[in-house]
């Protein structure tokens, strides 16, 4: 009703109708007052297949303003086609700055990674969430775990924990793994690592989470807990890795494995591409990064 | 035709702008409870409707959530023919039916466990109260705590409904079930949402 009336066919700011998007933002409030519940809400279909990030986009499309400049990473990436054709998308049907810097993002749509650049007050991180029941391959009934999460019933996740410890020694799940929300509500913190968790607790950042297939929206506010379930006698554990980044040289970041050849050769990278760039640029050096010096950003890569 | 033109006018300028930014504004609040925030409300409604308040009712109501008004604002007839008219939203018959109650008079209003609770499995069925006050500042100090602040958060809100504090207290103890609170005033909005403890100054449930 506001689009600019130059050209005959015009979608609507943010391509989501009004309704859509109050009934959107409803739901938003409700998620953020009841911290890890899944709140649900007549998820739309969008111009991309599910899967895709339809309730990630959704969210975003739902909260973005004009004022507002967008990341978005997939896998870490700023650069994989996810990541690139929703930016595309806003900035078509919303015509918002994008970017690929996590300190000048007031929005991150992210599929399966945090940044590794702790967020700041203000910020948003909205997560793509493919299956937002944490209890869902325990028990396929809806009904069922509705009244699981209401009666706080939640000994089946520790029996699955506890199964992974009998069979492998220690809790083998490694993303998707579940969390307990202040205390209350055990939540999925979408397909992330779970070395990422650790980052959701306490986080300074607003987190919004949305699936659009399964028509989930559930939320974290700033500044609340987020505890990985564990045991007393095996507790929770980050993944660790050996060597660090061979582009920039970083530790305690996430890596990627990257094949090089068919004789077993191999690299680990940043999955961050932002914080990989950003200490290249700062003068850090791999043993693979070449003597070039960092190559170009990638080509969509400052706010534009 | 004066009445008419009451009902008509006074509405968002840009309405997907206005209601963008207002939804911000209230979504950083409940992030944040105790912060205020501000968003564009160039609303004009009829007394004794606030247009920090009718803001929040273009922002959030449409004909799928129906409204309760206290009765200060049923009083006057013009308010509810122009939420009618710019919302659709239908005026629910008692409090319990409402999606989003209105509170003109928050001294007389009657108590929080009238409202929509939701229920234990589906807790977000409650009711959002949108209450308006003269300012966030210079009642009696609410101590907050709770999910969306870092340690303590303070709110000085005035006029709030009687026994306030005992009532917040029994809508917390409800959780997940319970009542959300949007406060606006000319000085913009904070909310309190259900997950917000109030304590004194030794940390201690207030009662």
């Amino acid at each position: 009703m506001n689009a600019p009336s130059d050209t005959i066919a015009q979608y609507n700011f943010a391509y989501l109708d009004e309704q859509t998007k109050r009934m959107i933002r409803r739901a938003i409030l409700k998620a953020i007052a009841i911290p890890g519940y899944q709140v649900p809400f007549a998820s739309r279909e969008m111009p991309m297949p599910y899967g895709w990030g339809t309730g990630g986009v959704q969210v975003t499309a739902s909260i973005i303003g004009p004022d507002d400049v967008l990341k978005v990473i997939d896998q870490g990436a700023d650069d994989t086609t996810n990541a690139v054709s929703i930016r595309a998308f806003f900035q078509k049907v919303a015509h918002v700055a994008v970017t690929t810097h996590t300190a000048d993002a007031t929005i991150v749509q992210t599929r399966h990674r945090i940044p590794e650049e702790p967020l700041k007050e203000g910020q948003v991180l909205v997560y793509q969430v493919p299956i937002p029941e944490p209890l869902r391959f325990l028990e396929p009934r809806e009904t069922e775990t509705r009244k699981m999460h209401a009666l706080e019933e939640y000994g089946l996740m520790h029996v699955k924990l506890y199964e992974d410890i009998a069979q492998h020694g220690h809790i083998a799940t490694t993303f998707a793994y579940p969390v307990k929300v202040e205390g209350r509500y055990v939540m999925d913190p979408s397909p992330t690592p779970k070395f990422d968790n650790p980052k959701m607790h306490m986080s300074r950042a607003l987190q919004l989470f949305g699936a659009g297939r399964e028509k989930r929206i559930y939320a974290v506010p700033p500044h609340t807990r987020v505890e990985s379930l564990d045991f007393e006698d095996h507790p929770f554990e980050v993944q660790r890795f050996d060597e660090p980044c061979a582009l920039c040289g970083g530790m305690d970041v996430y890596l990627d494995e990257v094949i090089l050849d068919d004789q077993g050769g191999r690299m680990f990278v940043c999955s961050d591409t932002d914080h990989c760039e950003e200490r290249r640029d700062a003068g850090h050096r791999g043993h693979l990064a070449g003597e070039d010096g960092p190559p170009s950003s990638i080509s969509e890569g400052g706010t534009q | 035709m004066a009445f008419d033109s009451i009902a008509i006018e006074g509405g968002f300028k840009n309405p997907v702008f206005d209601a963008q930014s207002m939804f911000r504004a209230v979504m950083q609040a409940l992030a944040e409870p105790g912060t205020v925030h501000r968003g564009i409300a160039l609303t004009r409604p009829p007394a004794p409707l606030t247009p920090e308040a009718a803001g929040v009712a273009l922002t959030l109501c449409d004909q799928d959530t129906p409204v309760w008004l206290d009765p200060a604002l049923r009083a006057e007839e013009a308010v509810g023919t122009w939420l009618a008219f710019h919302t659709g939203a239908p005026l629910a018959n008692t409090p319990a039916d409402a999606h989003f109650i209105f509170v003109a008079d928050a001294e007389n209003l009657i108590g929080l466990e009238n409202f929509a609770q939701g229920t234990q499995e589906y807790p977000d069925r409650s009711a959002t109260l949108v209450l308006q006050v003269k300012s966030l500042t210079g009642g009696a100090e609410l101590v907050l705590e709770g999910p969306g602040i870092e340690s303590r958060a303070r709110l000085s809100p005035h006029p709030m409904p009687r026994h306030f504090a005992r009532q917040w207290a029994q809508n917390r103890a409800r959780f997940p079930r319970g009542i959300d609170i949007v406060l606006v005033s000319r000085e913009g909005l904070a909310a309190l949402p259900r997950t917000t403890r109030i304590v004194n100054q030794e940390g201690e449930p207030c009662m």
